[in-house]
């Protein structure tokens, strides 16, 4: 038996939406988290929770990335494809490296499942695997054999093979069994029968391994040296609720959260909903327009309220948040984006909500927008969206996307008691009080609450008076009060800090970004200029205001490519903004960047001087014209 | 005298400095007038009392009240109303709207706020039409009205707001006409003192776009309404007629007496506000024009508010797992410790 050492390793478990895929991967990632590797992953599953069994649109796949250097993102392609049915070969087979591993349950490469997938010939027979390290192993059958003699059904037994499958990449990656064993049946505290039975299958799935010698090498990735610290893995929605009720903390206010069920924001609502100590209180609505509105409800009564939802929620909100922006109340509105227009793609991510975020309501309604560029930044954006709210009394949109959401990386805990605070001060002082009577420097007018003696006010969506808050429509008072409206959110610019540029100051090409493809930007950056190529990249967390910092670089660059999962939202704000052609590099596959697909734009860019169009090589051959517009 | 020393609010001290811009004869007036005396004999705190409103020419009642309030936007008030009595169940929290924002744009929310019992005073002015939007025809109208949006007609049928609210869940519902301020100023007072979800029809006269739509009722109280008192059985006409439960659970309109072809007064149904919600639900089938419809209060019961069930929970959570600590909240799950060298421990 020889062990190889790797740096990284990409491997994606593939199979059924009610193969347990997610878990897997799951389970192998605290295994990495545990081996001291950093991380990074990526769970793609399709909106049916048990879409029928053996179909290639019911495929569910976790790709996760694990290295013993920092990596940014889930990995471009597979080195590793585990597939538990011929449908998740058929879907994924195309991504993994040549000569790369592929372990395959033929207990599902029976004739039926292999005609649903598409096959005419079983691959397995027809020599088409031959550029793989293929091992086939009949995983349903393994399964069977470590639960004879168990009371639990057989279809009951059937749903373990997942765990044989971690087992066996369990002893590929060296991992330790012990704590994983002691998880597995932590979870299934309730159904110790089931914990058991994974537990069995789990250990037949290592020692497979171990003895059938049919794996040759097994292999070691060291763990990557991290700054010293507590760390924990987590993931986009649970870091978000974890800011949202430590910022709240910091503001000394309570927190309430209220949502609608949708795809990829309940489990929000789900983590913050187990935070009743903490005095959090939670309120599922009948609709989103509801949760809005109980949100802002809570908000006119001192507390720090927030909803969030995805795309087609936020659409409902829109008429609220205008609310909000005019009776100058502070709010958090969280949109965890997925493919749109419409229902769109539930469970993909795009960043193609931008526009949505700064100008999707009637009237001149500017909110500031924050976007997260990663799972544990989401916790920072929340803790930040709401100060801003309360500091400067608006509606504050979060963005957030499916494949920040959900997919988790190794977190250094923070320190709280190092994070400054934000305590909220309610006016309680009737001498000279003014409903519109703003703070010189944030423009925020007072958050008095009801409850306060002598302070009893009107507010509501009719235009006011910039002073006393009356009902107005003298023309030339709506024009002050669209202006102060917009110099609030102009002037949050003053409290956010300096523009995160890469690299240097001027140069060939600068890379613009936002929200989740920070990572593959970044490390797309770095390896150019490991190169010597002169590229940098600028990531913006403010979208609104725009972040100061860039308008003294962008004009100081050869090239500006501006890569997003949307149409070019970014690229044409910035054009109208500061009249830079900005390039843009596009994918709308519900899918995030390839690192490579990053690399090949910018490079295309550096070897023409007029280049207006960018297109990255994608192998998709069902979208005629896949990505990259100008 | 100062505020702190006056002991009884007076009507005035509830009005604000802003002109009231209803149209001159509008219902609203003498539905404002009555709440605002109401509320000061009550006694309230001002500054604990909050009105809500939506879209609409009733929705524009928070502003001439001198207390604090919040004109929100169509159909969205009792979310507004909710997140607010919710997080802050010190406050008294009142609903204004009307049969276009309260039934139509608004409907799905008025179901589910009073489903959960909320602890809010929703008070429905209904008039049968959109006045602020220039009088099209309303959820509430009769089949045959005739607006700009209907020159033909309406076709599509009412809807009974009492039917709806009990089917929902209210626990205090009540009906009073705009031109009663007596039933109106008890009703309210019944109201503030009751905890839950409270619905009140108020009968309210459009005179521009829907004049004299509830004349039917307000001309003729003594054939056309059924004055509800608790424990009284249900008799109008100078209780010569009563309400009687027919053969197959249909209501009928007798005459009362012993005399031929009368009934017996034990015969008739007594009113009970508490009663079961089969006989809430039968009085709020009694319609115009088949029967005199019944004023006061309908029902009522006594259950849990959403507001105090969900304070219990959060004081429940925290004698059980204790007052949150956030640093432990951050260390859930599996955590590890990377030492100075940069390795795991």
């Amino acid at each position: 038996m020889e062990t190889k050492h790797l740096d990284r390793v990409v491997i994606r478990f593939t199979g059924d939406s009610g193969d347990g895929m997610q878990l897997t991967g799951t389970e192998f990632a605290k295994a990495a988290a545990e081996a001291g590797n950093d991380l990074s992953t990526f769970p793609d599953f399709p909106a049916e929770i048990r879409a029928p069994a053996g179909s290639l649109f019911g495929v569910s796949g976790f790709q996760l990335h694990f290295s013993s250097s920092e990596i940014h993102t889930p990995g471009d392609a597979p080195d590793v494809l585990v597939a538990m049915n011929p449908a998740a070969l058929k879907t994924n087979l195309k991504d993994l490296v040549d000569n790369g591993t592929l372990i395959i349950n033929t207990g599902a490469f029976i004739e039926g499942n292999l005609k649903k997938a598409g096959y005419s010939s079983n691959p397995l027979e027809d020599g088409s695997l031959s550029k793989y390290k293929l091992h086939a192993v009949d995983i349903t059958h393994l399964t069977m054999t470590a639960l004879e003699g168990s009371e639990l059904t057989n279809k009951e037994k059937g749903r373990a093979k997942n765990f044989f499958a971690l087992g066996l990449v369990f002893w590929m990656y060296g991992r330790e069994t012990e704590p994983e064993v002691r998880r597995i049946h932590q979870q299934f505290a309730k159904k110790p029968q089931f914990g058991e039975a994974n537990v069995k299958v789990f250990k037949a799935g290592y020692h497979y391994g171990e003895t059938a010698e049919v794996f040759q090498t097994v292999y070691k990735v060291p763990p990557h040296v991290f700054k010293p610290g507590m760390y924990r893995n987590i993931t986009g929605n649970e870091a978000i609720a974890l800011g949202l009720v430590v910022g709240a903390e910091l503001a000394g206010k309570k927190l309430f959260y209220s949502g609608y069920p949708i795809t990829p924001a309940s489990s929000i609502l789900h983590s913050l909903a187990k935070f009743k100590n903490f005095g959090c209180i939670t309120f599922q609505a009948e609709d989103e327009i509801a949760a809005i509105g109980a949100a802002l409800g809570a908000a006119y009564g001192g507390s720090v309220a927030v909803t969030a939802s995805s795309g087609p929620g936020i659409a409902l909100k829109g008429e609220a948040i205008g609310l909000g922006v005019m009776t100058e109340l502070p709010l958090v509105i969280v949109n965890v984006q997925r493919g749109g227009p419409s229902t769109g793609l539930p469970t993909k991510t795009e960043q193609s909500d931008l526009f949505q975020a700064i100008y999707g309501r009637n009237g001149e309604s500017p909110i500031p927008v924050i976007a997260a560029k990663s799972p544990g930044d989401t916790f920072y954006c929340a803790i930040e969206a709401v100060k801003i709210a309360t500091r400067y009394m608006v509606p504050v949109m979060l963005l957030s996307d499916g494949y920040i959401a959900n997919g988790s990386e190794p977190w250094p805990l923070p320190n709280l008691e190092q994070l400054p605070r934000f305590d909220v001060i309610h006016r309680t002082d009737p001498a000279g009080y003014f409903v519109y009577e703003r703070d010189p420097r944030t423009l925020a007018r007072a958050w008095v609450i009801p409850g306060t003696p002598g302070l009893e006010h009107r507010i509501g969506g009719i235009e006011k008076d910039s002073l006393t808050g009356n009902i107005s429509y003298a023309p030339e008072n709506h024009e002050k009060m669209t202006h102060a409206r917009a110099d609030k959110v102009a002037r949050i610019a003053q409290d956010v800090g300096e523009l995160d540029l890469y690299g240097a100051d001027s140069g060939d090409v600068l890379v613009i970004g936002w929200g989740g493809t920070f990572g593959a930007l970044r490390q797309a950056v770095q390896t150019m200029q490991t190169q010597g190529k002169k590229v940098s990249h600028a990531h913006l967390r403010w979208l609104s205001p725009l972040e100061p910092g860039l308008a003294k670089v962008i004009k100081n660059y050869k090239h500006v490519l501006v890569p997003e999962l949307n149409m070019g939202q970014l690229r044409t704000i910035l054009r109208a903004e500061f009249l830079v052609d900005c390039i843009g590099l596009n994918k709308i596959q519900g899918q995030p960047f390839k690192v490579q697909e990053v690399i090949e734009a910018i490079d295309k860019l550096l070897g023409t001087t007029t280049a207006t169009t960018t297109t990255t090589t994608t192998t998709t051959t069902t979208v005629a014209d896949p990505i990259g517009i100008a | 005298m100062s505020e702190a020393i006056k002991l009884k609010l007076s009507k005035k001290d509830l009005e604000t400095d802003q002109d009231v811009r209803w149209c001159p004869g509008c219902g609203d007036y003498a539905i404002l007038a009555t709440v605002q005396r109401t509320l000061a004999n009550l006694g309230i705190k001002r500054e604990n009392t909050v009105f809500v409103s939506g879209i609409g020419c009733s929705s524009r009642f928070p502003y001439y009240m001198n207390t604090y309030g919040f004109h929100t936007i169509h159909g969205r008030a009792p979310t507004v109303a909710s997140g607010l009595k919710i997080t802050r169940p010190d406050l008294d929290v009142w609903v204004i709207t009307g049969d276009g924002d309260g039934l139509s744009i608004g409907g799905n929310h008025m179901i589910h706020t009073l489903r959960r019992n909320m602890d809010l005073k929703i008070i429905l002015f209904n008039n049968q039409i959109y006045g602020l939007t220039k009088g099209q025809y309303s959820p509430t109208s009769s089949v045959g009205t005739k607006a700009p949006s209907t020159p033909s007609g309406s076709i599509d049928h009412p809807l009974n707001p009492i039917s709806l609210v009990l089917g929902a869940g209210a626990t205090f519902v009540a009906r009073a006409a705009d031109t009663d301020a007596k039933m109106m100023a008890s009703i309210l007072e019944q109201a503030y003192a009751h905890k839950g979800a409270v619905f009140i029809e108020m009968l309210q006269n459009c005179p521009v776009f829907n004049d004299g739509v509830w004349e039917g009722v307000k001309d003729d109280p003594k054939n056309k309404q059924i004055l509800l008192v608790d424990g009284k059985p249900l008799l109008f006409a100078e209780g010569k007629k009563g309400i009687k439960l027919g053969a197959d659970l249909r209501p009928e309109i007798v005459d009362v007496g012993d005399g031929p072809g009368q009934t017996p007064l034990s015969q008739i149904l007594v009113h009970t506000e508490k009663g079961s919600p089969v006989y809430a639900n039968l009085l709020a089938q009694l319609t115009l024009p088949d029967f005199p419809i019944p004023m006061g209060v309908l029902y009522r019961l006594e259950k849990p508010t959403y507001d105090t069930l969900a304070t219990a929970q959060i004081e429940d959570a925290k004698a059980k797992l204790g007052l949150g600590d956030l640093n432990k909240l951050m260390f859930a799950g599996m955590t590890w410790e990377v030492g100075a060298d940069g390795t795991q421990h």
